[in-house]
């Protein structure tokens, strides 16, 4: 048992926690809307060999463990980077496993994105592919298919919460990677890495929230003392770090549940659940609640200037929410999560 | 990130669990509600026999305070009463840590029988979170010491042999630094209690010191150190030692019942989209709350106290456990109005009880207000606002 980040991911998290503080300050951030995507920015991160990471080798990757990309995609979520690094390596690595992972994918001059919400049959279009304004490779389940896409994505994105690169995109032209279980078992899992580096992303998204609330009461003064002094806003601040905590917890089991080669448990009668695909689940609606929670109680104690677009809790506040509603409803996903812990509602 | 157990931990676990099978009835259980005693000596007696007991106090045997989680957390999965063991071991890990020859010689060995009951005397009439402005005085007398005082709280007092005593020694400091701790049997001359009934059945009581003369060797830790022994108390009570796991059962007492009632439309409970939606979110957070305290008891072992990892825990599981008592309560309405062994109680009856016993586990232990403040001051630094 280790339940602290290996020297490896250390030196990981001292890069790319690095490489954004430098490179992203909250100008970039601001500089990226509406479309949330920076080209330059990407395109440093892809000379630290960031898109490769968690490709195979073979795909001429770096072959990062889940739980390496979690520390990045925490990172990502701590500055809130408009880059598509969680999207483009679920995505990399489901394309791999089928050999479809090609040489600009690695290198990150073709953006891939993976399709959460998989399309009904004959569907059109995927609707709201995250990162899917910027993708030239979109990945997902079309019915009982799962293709892949290749074209250039339009560039532009409808105007949303989170200033994301959202678009829908047409599934024409498609090609068939795999079908009927094989395609959604393969989807399934590729959908629980994305969950589970979101989860990282949110709880970044969550430790900034908490950085900027602490500083701001530290130095704005009412009725002659710091309003850090006063219980009323500590007690509403100590729920954070909990929250926090808890969603790295939850996040890094789910990376380490989907790096180990065993087999999972589902029993919840004894707490003890090491499936990969619940605990992704899992992590991914606890982080959303507490990157939610910190956003709102941060922005709050700002008083009126936490609404102020000048202040920057309110970049952080929609993103919380915007990078986990892309996924869909949490309540649906919640009924998900039942199947699997108690068994299907009509069996 | 390695979330594997051992498998010396698992070897552990499956020997705690097979105790367990084989110790806990359901008359056990149905027991402590009809005597308010949270506590199985037939369970601890066996668990002492197979030296497990010994080997998860910190400071003792194998002292990994992982496995004393695991132990505590096997314990409460199964519905086992804990309270008695908790104390105990609790206490025999503040003498293993900061007690004298003699405590390690009478205390400790009794308390790791399982057969012993230990009581804590922190609270008073006048002061319970501002535990530190305790006012039972203990007053030097040659080589002894007099005690004069009152203690609230002091559960399982009324069959303890062994009570935990906070006192006040030094008037003439600031209120932390004038305290000191006794550890001394219930059956010394002057101690007298009331019984004090809990609406969760649970029964505690008021303990009455009156010119209570005791030898200095039963005094642990410094004179005018009281604090300290205090802290290390609390690092080990919080989360490490059951309390957190509450959820756990709850949930599993509600899903076999969901599972076979049929509602009002005539579908099953457990089939309605609401129920699978608060059914989800309780396992989400009896997972977090486990991984908090998980993380409390990992901090330990590396010797270090986990004051801070064992207070977030207490607040969250908790927590998490009253809105769960609550949703499930509602869910189960009106059966879950329906108390233990009355027919047509919704899971026999536990759901009545989660709802009526919840409430406390935010005030015993630390409030939830105090751990905030702990957590707003030590982790994120904020001016102390007392």
């Amino acid at each position: 048992m280790l339940l602290d980040l290996t020297d490896d991911q250390r030196a990981i998290e001292e890069v790319f926690g690095g490489f954004f503080r430098r490179e992203c300050p909250i100008g970039t951030v601001r500089a990226a809307e509406p479309l949330g995507f920076d080209a330059t920015l990407w395109s440093r991160l892809a000379e630290l060999g960031a898109p490769a990471m968690g490709l195979p080798e073979s795909a001429g990757g770096g072959g990062a463990l889940l739980a390496d990309l979690a520390v990045v995609a925490d990172a990502v979520g701590r500055s809130i980077a408009p880059v598509p690094f969680v999207e483009h390596a679920a995505a990399g690595r489901l394309l791999a496993c089928f050999g479809a992972a090609a040489a600009d994918v690695a290198t990150g001059d073709a953006v891939a994105s993976l399709a959460v919400r998989p399309a009904p049959p004959a569907a059109a279009a995927w609707p709201l592919v995250p990162a899917g304004a910027v993708a030239t490779v979109v990945v997902g389940l079309v019915g009982d298919d799962l293709v892949a896409l290749r074209g250039d994505g339009p560039g532009v994105a409808p105007k949303n919460h989170a200033a994301m690169p959202l678009a829908d995109r047409a599934t024409a032209g498609a090609t068939v990677l795999a079908s009927g279980a094989e395609a959604r078992a393969a989807f399934a899992h590729a959908l629980a890495e994305w969950q589970t580096l979101t989860a990282a992303s949110l709880t970044g998204i969550a430790r900034t929230a908490l950085e900027i609330a602490i500083q701001y009461v530290n130095e704005r003064h009412q009725f002659d003392r710091p309003i850090g002094a006063f219980q009323a806003l500590q007690q509403q601040l100590a729920d954070l770090p909990i929250a926090i905590d808890g969603a790295f917890l939850l996040a890094s089991k789910a990376a380490w549940a989907g790096d180990s080669c065993i087999p999972g448990v589902i029993d919840v009668g004894l707490c003890d659940v090491t499936d990969f695909e619940t605990l992704a689940s899992m992590a991914f609606l606890f982080a959303s609640d507490a990157a939610a929670l910190a956003t709102d109680r941060s922005l709050h104690v700002h008083g009126g200037y936490g609404y102020a677009e000048e202040y920057d809790i309110q970049l952080y506040y929609r993103r919380a929410r915007g990078w986990a509603l892309v996924a869909g409803d949490p309540s649906k996903a919640c009924l998900q999560l039942s199947d699997r812990l108690f068994g299907p509602a009509e069996a | 990130m390695d979330f594997a157990l051992t498998s010396e931990a698992e070897q552990y676990r499956d020997e705690i669990r097979a105790i367990v099978h084989a110790t806990i009835t359901p008359e056990i259980i149905d027991r402590q509600h009809t005597t308010g005693t949270f506590n199985s000596p037939e369970l601890n007696r066996v668990l002492s026999e197979h030296g497990l007991l010994e080997r998860a106090v910190p400071g003792l045997g194998k002292g990994d305070t992982v496995e004393l989680w695991m132990l505590f957390h096997e314990l409460e999965k199964a519905g086992a009463p804990v309270d008695g063991l908790g104390m105990a071991l609790m206490i025999a890990g503040v003498v293993a840590h900061v007690g004298n020859d003699h405590q390690k010689a009478t205390v400790l060995p009794d308390l790791l029988t399982g057969d012993v009951l230990v009581s804590l005397g922190y609270s008073e009439p006048d002061s319970g979170s501002d535990v530190a402005a305790a006012a039972t005085r203990a007053v030097r007398d040659g080589d002894e010491w007099v005690i004069n005082g009152t203690k609230m709280w002091t559960t399982m007092a009324h069959e303890a042999k062994w009570i935990l005593l906070l006192t006040r020694t030094n008037l003439d400091v600031p209120k932390h630094k004038g305290l000191t701790m006794f550890i001394l049997p219930m059956d010394t001359p002057g101690i007298t209690f009331d019984a004090v009934h809990t609406m969760g059945t649970e029964r505690t009581n008021a303990t009455f010191y009156d010119d209570v003369r005791i030898g200095d060797e039963w005094r642990i830790g410094d004179v005018d150190g009281g604090w300290k022994v205090m802290g290390v108390a609390l690092a080990f009570e919080r989360g490490v030692m059951g309390g957190t796991g509450v959820g756990i059962p709850l949930l599993s007492h509600f899903h076999e019942w969901a599972a076979h009632e049929v509602g009002a439309d005539g579908g099953r409970l457990i089939a309605d989209p609401v129920v699978r939606e608060r059914m989800a979110r309780v396992a989400i957070d009896n997972e977090v709350a486990m991984l908090l305290t998980l993380r409390a008891a990992y901090i330990a072992a590396t010797g270090a106290l986990p004051g801070l990892e064992g207070s977030m825990a207490k607040i969250f599981a908790t927590e998490a456990y009253q809105k769960a008592a609550k949703w499930f309560a509602h869910a189960a309405a009106p059966a879950s109005l329906l108390q233990f062994h009355q027919p047509g109680a919704a899971a026999d009856g536990w759901l009545e009880y989660d709802l009526r016993h919840s409430p406390v586990t935010t005030i015993y232990g630390g409030t939830s207000e105090i751990n905030r403040n702990n957590v707003a001051e030590r982790h994120l630094g904020l001016p102390k606002a007392r």
